[in-house]
């Protein structure tokens, strides 16, 4: 996953587990959208429960990162293509 | 640990005719082939992310899928193994506080768990009555 690293991203949780990650973007963005373990944002296939959900800020992308040893980092990176890419899925 | 099990696991799925594939993260997997450098017991080594990958875009599938579990990212990628692959999936579940981790596990799979920390051996011992090789 080599472009995480590259992204200029804003770590918003870190070390949590999935659940806190889950409800830390239901409580705190008002739009989000629910996707499968293995969809992909940006280069990443995200891992976690099902459904795992995404959040929605204007056009900043917030979503679980999650690393084996490290436990799952929520990112918001600011990308309009995959915000508005992410918003058709409601539709 | 968890690089015991792995040989101990490789060992016994391949006499019974299994064809073993790693799938780890970089630390995981060059424990393994930094432990076994002529290759008497890996096969096949993948980047755990690029094995995700693979199987999402359906380009690859197992039979079997044996999950590591010792935190709560273990139990995450054993979840999305049970959504994207149609393997039979075993969740090892080991460390201080496994039993924590079992509770998380609300996915289809068969779970198998024990105190193990240091020593190997429960983990091995409950592996064994369980015997996934055979199934």
């Amino acid at each position: 996953m080599g472009c995480v690293e590259s992204m200029n991203y804003e770590i918003l949780l870190r070390d949590a587990s999935f659940k806190e990650s889950r409800d830390y973007i239901r409580s705190n963005f008002k739009e989000s959208v629910d996707v499968q373990p293995g969809f992909k944002i940006f280069d990443v296939y995200v891992i976690g429960l099902p459904p795992i959900a995404i959040g929605l800020d204007g056009d900043f992308v917030i979503f679980p990162y999650t690393k084996p040893c490290h436990g799952t980092f929520l990112l918001r990176v600011e990308d309009r293509e995959e915000a508005a890419r992410l918003r058709l899925l409601k539709k | 640990m968890q690089t015991s099990i792995a040989f101990y696991l490789i060992s016994r799925l391949k006499k019974a005719g299994i064809t073993p594939v790693v799938a780890g993260n970089k630390a995981a997997n060059t424990l393994l082939v930094g432990s076994d450098p002529d290759r008497h017991y890996l096969g096949e080594v993948i980047d755990l992310d690029r094995a995700v990958g693979l199987i999402t875009e359906k380009k690859r599938d197992f039979d079997r899928c044996f999950v590591f579990i010792h935190n709560d990212a273990g139990v995450s990628y054993a979840a999305t193994m049970g959504a994207i692959s149609g393997a039979k999936l075993y969740a090892l579940v080991y460390g201080e506080h496994f039993d924590e981790q079992v509770k998380k596990i609300d996915f289809p799979c068969t779970v198998i768990a024990a105190k193990a920390v240091h020593n190997p051996l429960p983990l091995r011992k409950a592996i064994d009555e369980v015997a996934p090789w055979a199934a």
